[in-house]
């Protein structure tokens, strides 16, 4: 096992990979000798070369278009989208087009790619910088979408995102690139669909995603303390979700907590909640809560960022309240 | 500044190719004339974009691509993915919401696609397939293929931020591309030229990327297909993209929904004289190609298209089970456990 960091997980996934498949191929801005924005691409344009680490342009278009049209023809291209915010000057791309081709062909066209990009706040960044955007790509038929939340899974679902037949997007957390963690040795794969129960309690379920899952842990240790026993459970990818690990939590504990960095509307959350209600309804013990930032557009400032996204002390006070 | 072509002398161009460049011309003629028919029939639901009158130029670069070359088209994608040598039948079908249609139903007549012919799909969102097809052409300079990607594309795809992205790039990485701009003068209903800061929409846009401007006439299929000839081949020798701007003019509306009330007469009828049918038929007789020979090739296509209405109408209604078939690469629409 060795210790690496979120983003060199990141770049760990992406060399396995390059390295297995000559057909991979990796494009985007400021990935090659630059190494990336946020260090991710480091020792890739070295190892790799410049036709294989290729920088482009700033034209998110020409970046997602490119890479649908060398997935439709043999490649396996890797994009990156320096920020998440900017999926929207390329939207058409990936939900008109990379989202729809497949299926409106009937099958004549597979689109073996994937589209990375760092997503979320916790780096005061402002509103244009720091959205939580998986629930764009969720709702959109056609996209796989996955998260992780720590450098293993960084590695192991980066590495079956790219090997996987179908458009993933991959939302890497920009607030965990430091954090670090322990990463097989040798080939690493996490295969996607698969939740993660990463804690163990009788009395509720939380429910989290990408950096909310740290903070559900550290929130699950302090309930612990009161005598709240807390399953923890890491959702990873949101397409395909894997509802039979998820639901198996709530009906062994009767409730359900989700903890989700985007704003409240339509988040990934409301799925869940709809899925449990529907069908776990009686062994619900009682009403269903999403843990969300505030339906406003992500600010700035250190204290108004940390107060709006849903913090360690906010998901302990709500867990607390609402099992009192 | 533009350049205009010089019109090639016929004996550049071999007989068996004109006779093949008019007897696909007639061929793309006749399929638009009877998905109109069915239209009126009521048979073909939805909308359908024909490219009646615009048949030189799918026509000449279908017939200069090599098997494995790659097309991108627009909703206007009948002719292109025709020219490629896709069924005209399931073209047909596919209109008419059939089974036995291109994509069983799933794409309907803006996302007309066959893979196998290197059709590679209709695009409905203006300006999108331009990356797509600078991906394509990627591709095939990675894997060093020979393949060209050709991609088309109206007057109006010019104002749009895909068509400038793509031209940059396609020219930065010297991809084996053809851009073949269609300009039928309007954007759907408004003349392009009153919405377009250059008089020229693709062609005095070509310097703006190191490109050599190139205005075509898009009305006669001899000189469309040298320029054919001439992009093609300079990307496949790694001479790196072209931005064609050929002119011609769409014989009806936008859209089934739109009689082009807009237009000047003057100006119709004059495009009409222009028809690049009517005008390479009498160039094939003095070439010396028999009028026995020009009625059966017009005889078949009629044949041809007949044939393909008839196994289009004897198809089932589209299945339902292909709702949820093929969102996925297992053939499934799965999207949890």
């Amino acid at each position: 096992m060795a210790e690496l960091s979120y983003r060199e997980a990141i770049a760990a996934g992406i060399a396995q990979e390059m390295a297995r498949d000559p057909m991979v191929y990796f494009i985007g801005e400021d990935i090659g000798a630059a190494g990336g924005v946020f260090k991710a691409t480091v020792g890739l344009f070295d190892r790799f070369g410049p036709d294989r680490v290729r920088d482009t342009p700033i034209s998110e278009q020409a970046i997602i278009g490119a890479a649908m049209g060398a997935a439709m023809t043999g490649l396996r291209p890797i994009a990156e989208i320096m920020f998440s915010d900017f999926l929207a000057t390329c939207w058409d791309m990936i939900a008109n087009q990379i989202a729809k081709t497949r299926y409106m062909t009937d099958g004549q066209v597979s689109l073996p790619l994937v589209i990375r990009t760092a997503n979320g706040g916790g780096t005061r960044f402002g509103a244009q910088h720091s959205q939580s955007l998986e629930n764009w790509a969720m709702a959109v038929p056609g996209l796989k979408v996955v998260a992780p939340s720590n450098p293993s899974d960084a590695k192991g679902l980066l590495a079956a995102a790219i090997r996987d037949p179908d458009p993933v997007i991959f939302f890497e957390q920009k607030s965990l690139y430091g954090v670090k963690g322990t990463v097989p040795d040798g080939e690493h794969l996490e295969p996607l669909g698969r939740a993660k129960v990463l804690r163990d309690g009788k009395d509720c379920t939380i429910v989290a995603l990408a950096a909310m899952v740290p903070k559900a842990m550290s929130a699950a240790e302090q309930l612990g303390a009161d005598g709240i026993q807390a399953t923890v459970v890491d959702v990873r990818s949101l397409v395909p979700l894997d509802t039979r690990t998820i639901l198996a939590e709530v009906v062994k504990t009767g409730r359900l907590f989700t903890v989700e960095e985007n704003p409240r509307l339509c988040g990934w959350g409301a799925e869940i909640a709809s899925l449990a209600a529907d069908e776990c309804f009686d062994d619900l013990d009682g009403p269903i809560v999403r843990i969300t930032t505030p339906h406003v557009p992500l600010p700035a400032a250190d204290v108004l960022e940390d107060a709006a996204m849903p913090s360690v002390e906010r998901i302990v006070r709500t867990v607390r309240e609402s099992m009192r | 500044m533009s350049t205009q072509v010089e019109k090639p002398a016929a004996a550049d161009i071999d007989r068996p190719t004109r006779v093949r460049l008019y007897q696909l011309m007639v061929e793309l003629r006749d399929f638009e004339q009877r998905a109109y028919e069915l239209f009126l029939e009521n048979l073909v639901r939805g909308t359908s974009h024909l490219a009646l009158g615009q048949e030189a130029i799918a026509a000449a670069y279908g017939v200069a691509m090599r098997p494995d070359d790659y097309t991108f088209c627009t909703y206007r994608g009948h002719n292109h993915t025709l020219a490629r040598g896709a069924s005209m039948a399931a073209a047909m079908a596919e209109l008419l919401g059939r089974g036995n249609g291109m994509m069983h139903g799933k794409g309907g007549s803006m996302h007309l696609t066959d893979v196998e012919h290197g059709a590679m799909g209709s695009y409905a969102i203006v300006g999108a397939h331009l990356p797509i097809a600078a991906g394509a052409a990627w591709s095939a300079q990675v894997r060093q293929s020979g393949q060209v990607a050709v991609c088309f594309f109206g007057d109006g795809t010019t104002n749009i931020g895909a068509f400038h992205e793509a031209l940059n790039l396609a020219v930065v990485w010297k991809l084996p591309v053809v851009f073949v701009c269609e300009n039928n003068l309007y954007m759907e209903y408004t003349p392009i030229d009153s919405v377009t800061a250059v008089k020229q929409p693709a062609a005095d846009r070509a310097s703006a990327y190191g490109l050599e401007s190139i205005l075509v006439d898009g009305n006669d299929a001899d000189i469309m297909y040298e320029i054919a000839r001439q992009t093609i081949g300079k990307a496949r020798a790694g001479g790196g993209p072209s931005l064609v701007e050929a002119l011609t003019y769409r014989h009806g509306g936008h859209s089934r929904a739109d009689p082009a009330k807009y237009r000047p007469e003057a100006e119709v009828r004059e495009w009409l004289a222009r028809d690049p049918i009517k005008r390479y038929r009498p160039r094939l007789i003095e070439a010396g190609v028999a009028e026995a020979e020009i009625r059966d090739i017009e005889t078949r296509a009629q044949q041809k298209v007949d044939a393909a209405t008839e196994e289009a109408r004897d198809g089932a209604p589209a299945s339902i089970d292909e709702i949820e078939r093929q969102v996925w690469s297992d053939g499934s629409a799965r999207w949890r456990n």
